[in-house]
Parts: C-alpha cells; sequence; structure tokens
C-alpha cells in the first residue's frame, strides 16, 4: 500500500517538476479562518501541507512562527482541536499529503499511542517533531512507523557525513533540510550552497529532499527548486495571517492563498 | 532493569536518569551537544583539568565556602542544629559561580569564542559575565523582561563586567523564555559558541555536569562536618528551581541512607492557588528545554507560567535527576509560599546578620518548621546559596516601602 506522501512525490516525478510545501500553524489566526484556508490550500498550488501544532515553547522557532502558536492558543486552540481540522480537510480532499510539525511535549501529553491512533484516523500522513533527534526515536519516530505514519526528520547544515546515516535511518515521506544554521523565518539560504547540500544528501538516500526555513518570495522558491525535490515557505504565509488579522477572515484568506499562487507558479515552472 | 548498588552512577550514557532527562533538542544542536559530551568526558579524564579547576575554586571563588552554626537561629527554634552552607559568600555572592569556571573552562578548551547564558535572578547571568571577563570571551545573556525589571542590580553589573544583557520579550518574559531565546541562539551559531547552562537542566550532558561542577558543595559539607561533629548531618535542605544548588549539595550524600534530602520548592501564591513554580510537588512528567522532567502544563500539554517572589526559582521544570530520585523516594520535596520565604529572609537578617537571597529564605521558611519538631542532637544543613543584596527591592515593595 502506498501512502499519499509517496504517491504525490512519484506524482511529482513523473511530471518532472518541484513541489510546493506550505506551513500555516493550526488554529491561526483562529481555528474557523484557519480551516477556510486550509480547505483552499490544494487549489492554490500546495502540494504537500504542514500543519503546525501549538506549542507555548517553541524553541526552534523565530518570532512570527512563536506568535502564530500564541494567537492559536488565544484562540482556544488544543492538540484535539488540530487534529479535528485535519478531519474536516480530509472530507473535501483526500490526495493532499497533511504532516503535522511540531514540538514533543504537547504529544506526550496527550498519550503518544493514542495520539498516532487518533492522527492517523484523522487523516495524518506524517510527523515532523523538531525535538526529537534519532537519539530517542524509540518515543514517537519507532511507534509512528509502526502505524504506518511518516516521520520527517531534519537535517541541517551541521549534519556531516558521519551523522547523516543516522539520521536517515528511520526516516520516512521526505527529508526537510533546514537551509541555514538557525530558527525559522531568519536568514536567506544561499541557492549554491543549498544545492551542494542536497547533492549530497542524495548520495546517501533515495527520498525525495525538501527544502525550507529563510524562503519568502516566488524567486526564491523557483530557485530551490531547481536543487530540491520540494521548497517549503512557511514564516511568510504566517506573516500575512499577522498583517491581515484586523481585516476579516476573507481577507486573511485571500492574502494567503493569493500568495500560495504565486509561489506555487515559481515552484511549478522553475525547471520548465 | 538491574538495581544499581549507588545512586551516583546516573545518568546511562543516553543521559537517561530512570525515566526523567535524555536529549530532546533540534537536529541543528545535536553535533555540539555531542561534540560536548565527548570533550567533557575528556576534562573529567585529564588530571590537570581537574588541578586548574582545583585553583580556580581556592583563588578566584574564595572556596572552601565555611560551614557556618547558626547558634542565634538554633535557640530561637529550640530543636535541631542549625547549619549554613556559606556559598553566598562566593566570588559574586552566590554558588553559580562553581559551575561557570567549570563551563568556561571547557569552553576554552574546546575553542569556542563567544559564551551564552540565560538567567533569572541575574545570578548565574552576572556569575557568567565574571568568568567570560576573566578569560577574555564576548558574553551574552538573554533575560527575560519582567526579571530585567525586578533585578535591576544584577543587570547593571554584568554590564559592568562587559557582557551585553538582552531582554526577551516573548512568551512569560521570565527564565523559561530566557532559555528558549538562548537556545535560538545556539541553533543560530553553532559553530563558535558555548552555552553555559546554569541549572542542572537541559539537555544530557548539562544536568550532570552541572551537578558534577556544584556537588564541590556537598563534598565540602560532608568533610567539614565530619570535623565538627564527627558525623554525618541528619537533614540536608536546599531550595529547588531547577536544582543547581541542591543536586551539589545531595549528591555526595545519596548513598547516604541515614541522610534525609528535603528539597523545597516555591509554592508562590500557595499551591492550590495554581500561581507556584513547584513542578516536583504539582506538576506532571513532560519535556522542555532538552529533557524529560516533571513539568507545569496544562491539559493540552502548553507550559504553564511559573509565580514566584524569587526570580530565581520562577521556572515551570525542574532538573531530570530531581525528578528520578524524587521518583524513586530518595528525595522529598516540600514547598513554602513567598509569605513564609518573606518572613524567613527578615528573621535570618535580624537573627543572624546574614541577608539571604530569596531562594535560599524558602529553604530556610521549611528549616523555621522543620527544627522544632527535631530533638537538639540532631543536625540540619541548610544551603544558603545566595546572598540578599540582589532582592533589597523586591522585598521593599512587598512590604510596600519604597526605596
Amino acid at each position: 500500500m502506498t501512502t499519499r506522501l509517496d504517491r504525490r512525490f512519484a506524482a511529482l516525478k513523473e511530471e518532472g517538476r518541484a513541489g510546493l510545501v506550505t506551513f500555516l500553524t493550526a488554529g491561526d489566526p483562529d481555528p474557523a479562518t484557519a480551516a477556510a484556508i486550509l480547505e483552499g490550500l490544494p487549489a492554490a498550488g500546495a502540494d504537500v501541507i504542514e500543519l503546525g501544532m501549538p506549542f507555548t515553547d517553541p524553541m526552534a522557532d523565530g518570532p512570527a512562527i512563536q506568535a502564530a502558536s500564541l494567537r492559536a492558543l488565544d484562540a482556544g486552540m488544543t492538540l484535539t482541536k488540530t487534529l479535528d481540522l485535519v478531519r474536516t480537510f480530509r472530507r473535501g480532499n483526500d490526495t493532499t499529503p497533511v504532516v503535522l510539525m511540531g514540538y514533543f511535549n504537547p504529544i506526550f501529553h496527550y498519550g503518544t499511542d493514542r495520539f498516532l491512533d487518533d492522527a492517523k484516523q484523522a487523516g495524518v500522513d506524517g510527523l515532523i517533531v523538531v525535538d526529537l533527534p534519532p537519539e530517542e526515536d524509540d518515543e514517537l519516530c519507532l511507534p509512528a512507523l509502526a502505524k504506518g505514519l511518516a516521520f520527517i526528520r531534519l537535517a541541517t547544515p551541521t549534519t556531516d557525513d558521519a551523522r547523516l546515516p543516522a539520521v536517515l535511518q528511520n526516516t520516512s515521506g521526505f527529508l526537510y533540510y533546514v537551509s541555514i544554521t538557525g530558527i525559522t523565518g531568519a536568514a536567506a539560504p544561499v541557492v549554491d550552497v543549498v544545492g551542494e547540500a542536497v547533492a549530497r544528501i542524495r548520495r546517501h538516500t533515495q527520498l525525495p529532499v525538501a527544502v525550507g526555513f529563510g524562503i519568502r518570495e516566488p524567486e526564491q522558491a523557483r530557485a530551490i527548486a531547481r536543487v530540491a525535490d520540494a521548497a517549503v515557505v512557511g514564516s511568510a504565509l504566517v506573516d500575512l495571517i499577522a498583517k491581515h488579522q484586523g481585516e476579516g477572515s476573507q481577507a486573511v484568506r485571500n492574502a494567503v492563498l493569493g500568495k500560495v499562487e504565486a509561489l506555487a507558479a515559481a515552484v511549478h515552472k522553475a525547471r520548465g | 532493569m538491574t538495581t544499581p548498588n549507588t545512586l551516583r552512577s546516573g545518568p546511562d550514557d543516553r543521559g537517561h536518569f530512570g525515566a526523567f532527562g535524555g536529549r530532546y533538542v533540534a537536529e541543528t544542536l545535536m553535533p555540539n551537544i555531542l561534540e560536548l559530551d565527548q570533550a567533557y568526558e575528556a576534562a573529567k579524564r585529564d588530571a590537570g583539568f581537574k588541578a586548574e579547576l582545583d585553583l580556580w575554586l581556592r583563588d578566584y571563588v574564595g572556596r572552601p565556602s565555611p560551614l557556618y552554626f547558626a547558634e542565634r537561629m538554633t535557640e530561637a527554634l529550640g530543636g535541631a542544629k542549625i547549619y549554613f552552607k556559606r556559598d553566598e559568600l562566593n566570588h559574586t555572592g552566590a554558588h553559580k559561580i562553581n559551575n561557570c569556571i567549570g563551563q568556561i573552562m571547557l569552553a576554552k578548551r574546546m575553542g569556542k569564542r563567544r559564551i551564552i547564558a540565560e538567567t533569572g535572578a541575574g545570578q548565574h547571568g552576572v556569575a557568567t559575565a565574571t568568568v567570560a571577563a576573566r578569560f577574555g570571551l564576548q558574553c551574552i545573556v538573554y533575560m527575560g523582561e519582567r526579571d530585567i525589571e525586578r533585578q535591576q542590580p544584577n543587570v547593571f553589573r554584568m554590564k559592568l563586567l562587559g557582557a551585553e544583557v538582552r531582554p526577551v520579550t516573548s512568551g512569560s518574559r521570565t527564565l523559561k523564555d530566557a532559555m528558549n531565546e538562548a537556545l535560538r541562539d545556539w541553533v543560530t551559531n553553532v559553530d563558535d559558541t558555548f552555552y553555559i547552562i546554569g541549572s542542572v537542566a537541559g539537555p544530557h550532558p548539562y544536568p550532570a555536569m552541572v551537578r558534577d561542577f556544584q556537588a564541590i558543595i556537598g563534598e565540602e559539607v560532608k568533610e567539614q562536618m565530619q570535623e565538627r561533629e564527627g558525623r554525618l548531618p541528619d537533614v540536608l535542605v536546599a531550595a529547588i528551581g531547577g536544582g543547581s544548588n541542591a543536586m551539589g549539595l545531595f549528591h555526595p550524600f545519596l548513598d547516604d541512607d541515614a541522610v534525609r534530602l528535603l528539597g523545597v520548592e516555591a509554592a508562590g501564591d500557595g499551591i492550590e492557588t495554581g500561581r507556584h513554580a513547584a513542578a516536583l510537588n504539582a506538576g506532571t512528567p513532560g519535556v522542555l528545554h532538552g529533557s524529560k522532567s516533571f513539568l507545569l502544563q496544562d491539559d493540552d500539554g502548553q507550559v504553564i507560567e511559573p509565580h514566584s517572589i524569587s526570580a530565581g526559582l520562577d521556572y515551570p521544570g525542574v532538573g531530570p535527576e530531581h525528578a528520578w530520585l524524587k521518583d524513586i523516594g530518595r528525595l522529598e520535596v516540600a514547598a513554602v509560599t513567598d509569605a513564609e520565604a518573606l518572613d524567613a529572609f527578615e528573621r535570618c537578617s535580624k537573627l543572624e546578620g546574614i541577608i539571604p537571597a530569596l531562594e535560599p529564605a524558602h529553604a530556610l521558611a521549611e528549616v523555621i518548621k522543620l527544627a522544632p519538631t527535631m530533638a537538639r542532637d540532631r543536625i540540619v544543613v541548610m544551603n544558603l546559596c545566595g546572598r540578599g543584596d540582589k532582592d533589597i527591592f523586591t522585598v521593599a515593595r512587598a512590604k510596600g516601602v519604597s526605596l
């Protein structure tokens, strides 16, 4: 049985184009607006959806995504409601992969086994848990794989050839290459350096490689899409929510989806 | 699981103390964490490192610190004999420098040029700024905006020592947020930066390394108590925020079953009010800042903002080794309110002529409850881990006095 993630990356490969991965925080700026944006993402051109699980102490994230977490929590978001959001999305879409991204504590507190069962049942395809390196694989990675959920690991510029095999060992779905040493929304990556890093990773794995952190504009996304299997954009979308949240749900949705369309056009034509 | 014949052998090679500890950090930091682990293991085996550390502790920190018989406090309470371990007499006025000296020696060994630290009360920030000045390294201290307001003297001291104090405006603007921000800095500047963590918290090897550097406190107490009384104390008492002064006092006594270990957390307005910082008393297992331990959190696993009049105890977590020791029943844990700590602060000042920091004032408040219930031939040792000069503004405000 193939997974939505495998099917999506296989299709992209067949079409000879790169993918766009979009990140938004679940429940940001409020649960209803977040659901409306989520529903519109596939048509706007998102190939894979990353959904942030809000956490009070996101220690690898910059100010934009920290603020998004706090907006969502202030609006009453919980892990249970994040799973509800995915369940609702799945009623209208059975093809676009959804990956939950966040920190371990809310999952641990929810109960790891119960979380994995509920996530699978809601239609989640994979997990990215920032503070679980391979050294802690027993916690969530191995149980997730056993239940058929992908566990997507981050590789970074500090992940050298000696460490890369450990990072790749239990990774599935795709590998997320963090283009800079830093937090989300910080400095922009240098495309040539990223290209070399992706080439190095490809010598170790057949998995698709998505590149993220610091990609904000269509031109940057296009350049990354030439050297990677997918480009991830997060903080730039989250910033639009912050900017337009006072103008009503419709305005926020239009701003975010408009940006996703521009990014998707650039990414999809990058190799054309 | 095998039953260890010593409680002092932990953690295992992955940094676990029973179900607690570990390395819950972003991949960007893992190579650094592993490099630090190796460098620390090598330093531990190097007799030259230990010899140099001993010299710094003697000539710069001023160790050994005295073990002082608090005679008037003992008489006033009418029970057990009370001794204070005078770590407030160290250079910079608290126990924090014991650890900072060790870590900065390690930073130098590893060729790091830039030092970062988080601070709550400012004691760890001052100690870090002090050793960075002495070793000629750049120093950046992250401090929550709220803590900056209530610890102005320490902020100025850090600046005088040449450190840059970066205010943290995210979250609750206290110690936990300062630690988030320091971790973000470290993720961004992995190559040249050494992160001096001030408590027995964070990812492995920090909880074990900070404990080892602070264990000098308990080792000295053991020796000094032998000289003074010819025996071991009956009870050791220390305040627990993250838990470094308590672990430093307790660890050398873990295998001495007859010695009771009593940690004292901050109950703030009272544990029943929800406004407290008592993770061992009222928290549940969770993962924050790189390790698994007890944590103040809500039903959704979100971290609850702690409360204590003492900035140094105002932290929602606690070191993983404390969590384990409590779990196996070796460590007893009490909690003391802001009001009780303030009362102890004043009694110590007036009875002993020592103005304690608000952190050990919590420990003293528990001693004030405990000592009268014990016979006069029993012995209690309390870690007086910091002096109270930094807290006079907070205490004045609490008493309605304007300075």
